[in-house]
């Protein structure tokens, strides 16, 4: 159990986390890893590209048919995908009802019970959106994730939930050995993306990992159901995702304890860098263009 | 009205007085729209049917007194086997008053626990504060050695990490940093009170052996499992083990904590396995565990650090008795002494006089998994039939077992198993495929009015007789316990079908 690696997934919903995990994994599992992949998100869409199909036996659903997780087989809910990652969906219930959270905790229970983490080198969760509650935290518990990774952007809400993601890792950092992986961005074009990034990694005591290039084969792999890996091998992108899980496999044992800044500082932060503008530099502008209609007219 | 100073009535006669009988009447028309008493009885018959059986059977949305409890009273049960230990739950307040009356009922004993009483607030914010407010307060109100954490569904649902809380409690100075907190999450919601028990001696286990290099040594160490009758059988297996030789350790022994003397002095802790035994178990040369079904996941941990283990499900009987001594006989490397030997043949001696009151009756067996299954076999022993064995709390892999074991004598033939199954469908068993006696805990009782079998309670919770857990049931010296304690019910039942004077009292005999 000692060799066995975990490692997780999180960021802001929408920011690209299970496409980014998956392409990493079917990197790392050309390097000759083994891996589990747990999905922690009621919409099981963690495995859709190692699969190249839905999962539709996620550990609630069969529950929820046969009763109880106690009736269940691990082979009812462990598909094998490309190159033989081992895929596990935790699902969840319809929205608007029951508990997601606890719905992890059963699932991620289960499997660890019935020997899902025997035999297999890595263990990778993905975890939906922010750490909502006590059950999405459970793969940052003591002996479950060793680093946690942030997927994120230069966007102001992908910032700010990687702010917070940090800072409920750190409150089980303190206690125990969950560290900071590092900050993963999957660019999205927007002002100065890296240099935010890099410098968003500083205040919070990690590094960028890597810095992801916006590609639209990524797009066109999705489409098919399939990581860029398997859909174009040699591509560029495929690259990067190969040197994406290179990076993430040197980083064992070298996560840091986070430090989350607060709101201000954040939006301090954006403004230091032009993305984010105080009133009176808007007032100034609007101003500006008010005198120049004017000065038109005249 | 019918009461007064003078002539104070029992409350069992004082409801059956005219002036409460009819105030009963009067709000039974008023606020319970009660249906005809012709169609109560019509129901009452119809539920008797084989239609409605399987009705019954076929039951998937509601559970209707299950034979069963939830997690965490495993867990408050099995810490109060340990020195100076306080049970903590953290969660809400009424689960642990459950708890406590449970336990107090059937062993007519305080039990003590504590919770973290954790309201709106904690449940929305995490149950942080409470863990650091409530281990400081539990540490210097009841001063005990060890405090063992559990849960509440409460604190499961909103995934309160026991580990982490534990570790920030510390740190803000609630108990000392080298005291002994041990743990285990013990949803109400999954398993049941056997599994508590097992992931708390696992949560101890864990806590003083991580991390410690284990030096193989010679003693054996021994794990009763969730056992109501724990008073009489702990002191039972130490005499076996005594008698032997061996050199052992009891891990979770909660027959002096439920046994207290009344000498004027209130004991909140006694006796219980040292928290020293506890830690050099881990150099023990191998763990029994006497109720397998108890101590699964325990067994596993137990077995990852290199020690041999054996497993048992409650020696109840001759078999299964021999069995268990000739394991540790071959484990420790002793001898089976003399005086076993004569208490073996003394109980076969008995089961043989009495055989011909015995042989051929059916019985209803239910209880957790490790009781039914050595019931079973007993009653096999005696030439019975188990035509119903039930344990709410069995899995698919224990009917699997009980199918094997009822298989493996002419007795077990026409018997069938029922795991997951409550009280209201073995109602319906016994009212269809009747039965001469039902076996199990005090919860029978409504099975025994409602089919007329008379009730043998032979395990947990037993709260409306006392003291029967007093005795041991299990050994050879139990066997006879449990013998007389059917033989009493076949022979009272026999009095009663023969008691009409000049009618049925052709059998009324003076010996038996």
């Amino acid at each position: 159990m000692s060799s066995l690696r975990q490692i997780a997934f999180y960021g802001k919903g929408g920011i690209g986390k299970s496409t980014t995990s998956q392409n990493t994994l079917a990197a790392l599992v050309e390097m000759g890893q083994k891996i589990l992949i747990v999905g922690c998100d009621p919409k099981a869409d963690s495995t859709r590209l190692i699969l190249n199909t839905k999962m539709q036996d996620t550990v609630l659903s069969l529950a929820a048919e046969a009763g109880s997780v106690e009736d269940l087989e691990l082979e009812d809910v462990m598909k094998i995908g490309y190159k033989g990652i081992k895929c596990t969906e935790a699902g969840g219930p319809e929205p608007g009802v029951g508990c997601a959270g606890r719905g992890v905790i059963t699932a991620i229970n289960f499997l660890e019970e019935n020997g899902a983490y025997d035999d297999v080198d890595y263990v990778s969760y993905d975890v939906l959106g922010d750490v909502v509650c006590g059950g999405f935290a459970m793969p940052i518990r003591e002996n479950k994730a060793q680093e946690i990774y942030i997927v994120m952007s230069g966007e102001m809400m992908a910032l700010y939930a990687a702010n917070n993601i940090s800072r409920g890792i750190l409150k089980y950092a303190s206690s125990g050995g969950v560290r900071l992986g590092g900050l993963i961005c999957n660019e999205r074009q927007t002002d100065r993306e890296i240099d935010l990034s890099e410098a968003l990694a500083k205040r919070l005591n990690t590094k960028l990992i890597h810095f992801v290039p916006r590609d639209n084969i990524v797009q066109h792999a999705e489409l098919r159901r399939q990581t860029v890996i398997q859909y174009a091998p040699d591509s560029a992108q495929a690259k990067e995702y190969r040197a994406l899980a290179e990076k993430i496999h040197a980083n064992c044992g070298k996560g840091t304890i986070p430090t989350p800044i607060s709101m201000d500082e954040l939006e301090q932060m954006l403004l230091d860098f032009g993305i984010m503008k105080t009133e009176e530099q808007q007032l100034a502008e609007l101003a500006a263009k008010e005198a120049a209609k004017a000065a038109a007219v005249g | 009205m019918p009461q007064s100073a003078e002539k104070v009535l029992d409350h069992a006669k004082l409801f059956h007085e005219p002036e409460y009988q009819e105030m009963l009447a009067r709000k039974r028309d008023t606020f319970e729209c009660p249906a005809s008493a012709e169609a109560v009885e019509a129901q009452r018959e119809y539920t008797k049917t084989w239609g409605y059986r399987e009705k019954n059977l076929a039951r998937e949305a509601a559970v209707i007194n299950p034979a069963k409890a939830c997690q965490p009273l495993g867990a408050v049960f099995a810490a109060a086997g340990f020195e100076k230990t306080m049970s903590f739950v953290h969660g809400s307040q009424g689960c642990v008053a459950y708890y406590r009356s449970h336990l107090s009922r059937h062993f007519k004993e305080p039990a003590s626990a504590v919770s973290s009483s954790m309201t709106e607030d904690a449940a929305v914010f995490g149950g942080l504060n409470n863990m650091i407010d409530g281990l400081a307060n539990t540490y210097s109100l009841y001063e005990p050695k060890m405090i063992a954490v559990s849960t509440t569904c409460m604190a499961e649902v909103i995934g309160d990490d026991l580990k982490s809380f534990i570790q920030n409690a510390k740190k803000k100075g609630s108990v000392p940093e080298e005291y002994d907190v041990p743990f285990a999450h013990t949803p109400a919601f999954v398993g049941s009170h056997v599994d508590g028990y097992d992931n708390m001696i696992k949560g101890v286990l864990d806590h003083f052996w991580a991390g410690k290099e284990r030096k193989a040594g010679d003693t054996i160490n021994i794990i009763p499992g969730f056992d109501g009758f724990c008073v009489g059988n702990n002191r039972e297996y130490k005499r076996i083990l005594d008698l032997m030789g061996v050199k052992y350790t009891l891990i979770q022994d909660a027959s002096d904590q439920f046994d207290t003397p009344s000498d004027g002095h209130f004991r909140m802790y006694s006796g219980g396995t040292t928290l020293a035994d506890t830690e050099a178990a881990l150099n023990a040369k191998a763990t029994v565990s006497l109720q397998a079904w108890c101590t699964r996941k325990t067994l596993d941990y137990i077995g990852e650090t290199g020690q041999e283990t054996a497993s048992f499900h409650y020696p109840l009987g001759v078999a299964a008795t021999d069995e268990l001594l000739m394991k540790i006989s071959a484990l420790a490397g002793v001898a089976i002494p003399e005086q076993l030997t004569l208490e073996r043949g003394r109980l076969i001696d008995a089961m043989a006089d009495s055989q011909a009151y015995l042989h051929g009756k059916k019985y209803a067996i239910f209880g957790d998994p490790d009781f039914v299954q050595a019931m079973a076999r007993f009653v096999m022993e005696t030439g019975g039939e188990p035509t119903h064995c039930l344990a709410t709390n069995g899995t698919k892999a224990w009917e699997e077992e009980m199918r094997t074991l009822l298989a493996s004598s002419p007795f077990g033939g026409d018997a069938k198993v029922w795991g997951g199954k409550d009280l209201w469908a073995l109602r319906s068993l016994m009212l269809t495929e009747p039965v001469d006696f039902l076996i199990g805990s005090s919860y029978g009782k409504y099975l025994e009015r409602d089919t007329g079998t008379p009730l043998i309670r032979l395990t947990f919770p037993i709260f409306d007789r006392h003291h029967h857990h007093r005795f041991p049931l299990v050994g050879y010296q139990g066997g006879l316990r449990l013998l007389t304690t059917i033989l009493d019910k076949v022979f009272d039942k026999l009095d009663r079908d023969s008691e009409v004077p000049a009618k049925t009292d052709i059998s009324f005999d003076l010996t038996r």
